[in-house]
């Protein structure tokens, strides 16, 4: 007879939300009319994020202990909560931004349930409690994510960078479920804190086993030298689709990474921690010096994210209740900065029908004052200048940093802001001081078109952005909470 | 509560500017107004200011994220009052200024005017570090803006050798503000302790005299200075690089007593460079600009050999003479903007000359500016310069003399100047069309010199309060 372990439904709730909503979105494809399929379709995708979003924050609300479910194979936590509000967010100003995109209206439902799918896959892989879940959620969201990279077949460049992301993740993946086959070699076990209460600590299978893991999760967080698909993937998918990858999917790794390193290897910890300090280095070099040669702004924007990966895992090498803290407050003006700058690149494509390079970006900010005032202050958020949240999270990764005596992370870190701010700044400079005129670039026609929903979720990433400056204590506080559920 | 005010009326004035729905001649009369209510407010502040005490005044005290003590923590001591009270003064004649000359784009400039006294008040004011911080990066926005928008033909060289030398500064000393507020468990910084960290002061010292600027770290002066629009020059000049000084005198002097006395020859070497160094430049320079800008590195110098003098006749002094200073380099760069524009130069003395001849307004200005920056007895420089030499003078002759001599220096370069502008030959470019100042400009210029005669007439208000820097610190340099 089969024993059926016991499902506690409501802590799957936020990612059971999503995959719903996903499952409604593909009966949209087929019955819903064409003229109606848009807005239904958009509606659906907002409505099961907000909603997951909701679920995850009762859960956070009604979890203030960790428990593990289904045999081990889930975690019901503040943790992974906390990081489904926010995944959640991320989704629901991603369909937003979404909504204005040209696409053909054959896909438009399925992008939407690809969007909702992701989002599931990437709300239970923060919940994994063993080696299968986790490769389990991360093939899921992954999956999704390359077909949307590769959607718009109208766009150049879209398949093209759908098929690198995709040949790329799946040697990330691949490594993933090797690293974990060969913990599973030696521990015989599965779920998290099992393996790391099997003793095996030190065995040097265990660590080819963590170094393959680690690796497997880097590339989905895009950390240097992971990170070769990143500035093609976010260059030629769907400017929101980007947005999304970039915010998302970050949380979603780095949250993970955390959790698996902190439970699973506790007995390594002197080893991972040093291998993530290396990898925040490269990550932090690379990513800001070759965007100081980009002129794409989507590229720079992606290899910005790949120097923030870097500083948030200064956070992860201070494994300490201060670094979770400062990884999940970073996370927050981090995924609104993001959303907000491909946001406005999203608009400014739109307006002009063509990828967006500094060049182009002439003259946006007197012509679009609203969205080129955002986009100063996401820039100068990512840059880490105050009254953004981008800069209380640097002075927090810092400060778990000094704090765990990794004084010359701090020093990398000040000497990569340092290099970060020409190209940052390069932005403004594009924005402002130079007129449209001298672009000589004649606009698509016609006024710009007007997008409420996407100025409305350039607002929310602003406000969030500036907010997360003023509103430190309140986050600081659930973070904390949430931190205490992982064993320090 | 009142320095909370002063920081935020400026800031709400320029989101309100930013949404009226005015017109560019209304939105400048608007700024203009509100640059005004600040200074009253100011006016307000010094009037309920008790001076018999040494004790942080006007204070607020919030807390920001309690696990790491940040607080919003603003507050004024003797000395800050006077710090703020010229940034008001100085930024409303700038605003009222860019008013008059009608900038373009006024929604943007006035707003981003606006924000700029804003921060520059809470860089006075922060008495918590990262709020310190936060206000002195908070500055960089705004100016990056206006000297990329509204600067000459070189703008965007200006504004790249501006944002790295001072982001390069600005960010060695958030490691060292990060380090040394986990050091002492609080980032207050009327409950921080002193250091003895050579490395953390060196943190501080090298992003304070980056924005003095100090030598050798002047590099972003010349081109900034001569591609900003005038009056964003002369609050870079007169209020941006204070907080530079500021600095010194707040955090790297009174939280590092040791690395001070250890390093206090270098700087003052350095001091004597900035000094002497910027006054032979001045005196060569070949635009009416370029005195005023090499001027400010001299004055630098001189102020951080007051400061660095460890007493408090050099302190006071420092002080008297960085308020004398914003204000004289302010009314420098205003004026040199007036001439720049009637002439249609860039201020190049062998296009000018002969201009007192017909302007008597434009020449009784700028001799009486000219004089009383050339430090002539009686004047209040001449007051600020005397305590400076007199309070470096016990740290060594040596010092005195090399201050005495730039003082010669800058009677030679401030009268070259002046009489390249006013006196011989009617210049190429000065016709009949250069007209005298208008009502407009005067109103702009004159309270600004019946300040700098006030003061003139009474440095004592500042100097002999002054000092003060409870509750760490300067008494152990008392003598």
């Amino acid at each position: 007879m089969i024993v059926k372990p016991h499902v506690d439904w409501f802590a799957l709730a936020p990612s059971l939300a999503l995959l719903a909503a996903s499952g409604l979105l593909l009966m949209v494809a087929v019955f819903v009319p064409r003229r109606g399929r848009k807005p239904t379709a958009a509606f659906l995708a907002f409505a099961g994020f907000i909603a997951s979003g909701i679920w995850a924050a009762f859960l956070d609300d009604r979890s203030p202990n960790a428990t593990a479910l289904v045999h081990d194979a889930m975690w019901r936590d503040r943790w992974s909560a906390l990081a489904q509000v926010i995944l959640a967010g991320a989704g629901a100003v991603a369909v937003l931004l979404s909504y204005g995109e040209r696409m053909r209206d054959e896909h438009v439902a399925e992008y939407y349930a690809l969007l909702t799918a992701a989002g599931a896959g990437m709300a239970f892989f923060m919940q994994a409690g063993n080696l299968m879940t986790l490769f389990l959620g991360l093939e899921w969201f992954s999956i999704a994510l390359y077909v949307l990279t590769a959607i718009d077949i109208d766009l150049v460049g879209s398949l093209e960078a759908g098929l690198k992301y995709l040949i790329v993740g799946a040697v990330g993946s691949a490594t993933l479920l090797f690293g974990s086959a060969l913990v599973y070699g030696v521990t015989g076990e599965l779920s998290f804190d099992r393996i790391a209460a099997s003793g095996h600590g030190h065995d040097a299978m265990l660590v080819v086993g963590l170094a393959m893991i680690i690796v497997g999760l880097g590339f989905k967080a895009s950390a240097a030298p992971f990170h070769m698909w990143t500035p093609d993937a976010y260059q030629g998918a769907p400017t929101p689709v980007t947005a999304f990858m970039a915010s998302a999917t970050k949380i979603a790794a780095l949250v993970v990474t955390y959790r698996v390193l902190v439970t699973t290897f506790p007995h390594d910890q002197d080893l991972w921690r040093a291998a993530i300090a290396v990898i925040a280095i490269v990550s932090l070099a690379w990513g800001n010096i070759a965007a100081l040669v980009q002129r794409n702004v989507k590229r720079i924007l992606a290899y910005s994210s790949v120097s923030h990966a870097g500083f948030m895992l200064i956070a992860v090498a201070a494994a300490s209740p201060l670094g979770a803290r400062a990884l999940l407050y970073y996370l927050i003006p981090y995924a609104a900065m993001s959303l907000g700058a491909f946001g406005v690149v999203a608009a400014r494509e739109r307006e002009l029908r063509r990828p967006v390079t500094l060049q182009n970006l002439a003259g946006f900010g007197w012509e679009r004052p609203f969205l080129g005032v955002a986009m100063w202050v996401f820039v100068l958020g990512m840059l880490g200048f105050p009254l953004t949240g981008g800069f209380i999270g640097k002075f927090y990764v810092f400060a778990a940093a000094y704090d765990h005596g990794y004084w010359w992370l701090i020093v990398a870190g000040v000497i990569a802001t340092m290099i970060s701010a020409y190209y940052y700044l390069g932005i403004v400079r594009a924005m402002y001081f130079r007129d449209a005129a001298e672009l000589q670039l004649a606009p698509a026609g016609g006024s710009p078109p007007f997008d409420p929903l996407l100025i409305a979720g350039v607002s929310i990433a602003l406000v969030v952005t500036v907010g997360s400056f003023f509103a430190v204590q309140p986050l600081i506080d659930v973070a904390r909470s949430a931190a205490t559920s992982l064993p320090f | 509560m009142m320095s909370t005010a002063l920081i935020a009326i400026p800031v709400l004035g320029a989101l309100l500017i930013a949404i009226a729905p005015l017109s560019s001649y209304w939105l400048g009369s608007l700024a203009a107004l509100i640059s005004l209510v600040e200074v009253g407010v100011w006016i307000t502040a010094a009037a309920r200011f008790d001076f018999s005490s040494s004790a942080l005044q006007l204070d607020q005290r919030a807390s920001w994220f309690s696990d790491l003590q940040v607080s919003w923590h603003v507050g004024q001591y003797r000395f800050s009052l006077w710090f703020v009270g010229m940034t008001v003064v100085v930024m409303a004649a700038c605003t009222i200024y860019g008013w008059w000359v009608g900038r373009d784009r006024a929604r943007a400039y006035f707003a981003l005017m606006l924000l700029l006294t804003g921060a520059i008040v809470g860089v006075f004011t922060a008495q918590d570090l990262l709020l310190f911080y936060a206000f002195f990066e908070a500055m960089l926005i705004p100016l990056y803006i206006l000297i990329g928008v509204w600067g000459g033909s070189d703008r965007m060289k200006a504004t790249i050798t501006l944002v790295v030398y001072t982001v390069v500064g600005s960010l060695l000393m958030l490691a060292a503000i990060i380090v040394f507020g986990l050091q002492q468990g609080t980032f207050d910084m009327t409950r921080m302790g002193t250091s003895s960290s050579q490395w953390l002061f060196l943190g501080f010292v090298v992003a304070f005299a980056i924005k003095s600027p100090l030598f050798p770290l002047h590099g972003w002066l010349p081109v900034t200075y001569r591609e900003s629009p005038p009056e964003v020059s002369a609050v870079l000049s007169g209020i941006v690089g204070k907080a530079g000084l500021y600095g010194l005198l707040r955090i790297a002097i009174p939280f590092f007593p040791q690395p001070v006395h250890d390093w206090r020859v270098v700087i003052l070497v350095l001091a004597s460079i900035s000094l002497v160094y910027g006054s032979l430049l001045a005196f060569r320079a070949p635009d009416f600009r370029g005195v005023v800008m090499y001027s400010s590195l001299a004055q630098a110098g001189l102020i951080v050999l007051g400061l660095f003098a460890g007493n408090t006749l050099g302190f006071d002094g420092a002080v008297l003479q960085i308020v004398n200073h914003a204000l004289v380099s302010s009314l420098l760069f205003l004026i040199a903007g007036m001439v720049e524009r009637r002439t249609g130069t860039r201020g190049e003395f062998s296009l000018l000359g002969g201009m007192a001849r017909g302007r008597p307004a434009l020449a009784t200005v700028i001799m009486v500016v000219g004089v009383i920056s050339l430090a002539v007895p009686l004047s209040t420089t001449f007051a600020g310069e005397f305590l400076i030499l007199a309070g470096v003078f016990q740290q060594g002759w040596l010092w005195a003399v090399i201050g005495a001599a730039a003082m010669v220096l800058a009677a030679m370069y401030m009268l070259r100047a002046i009489s390249a502008v006013l006196h011989q030959d009617v210049g190429s470019a000065v016709s009949e069309d250069a007209l005298d100042l208008r009502v407009g400009e005067l109103a702009i210029v004159v309270p600004l010199v019946v300040c700098l005669i006030g003061l003139s007439a009474w440095p004592n208000l500042i100097s002999s309060r002054a000092s003060s820097l409870a509750p760490t610190g300067f008494t152990q340099y008392a003598p």
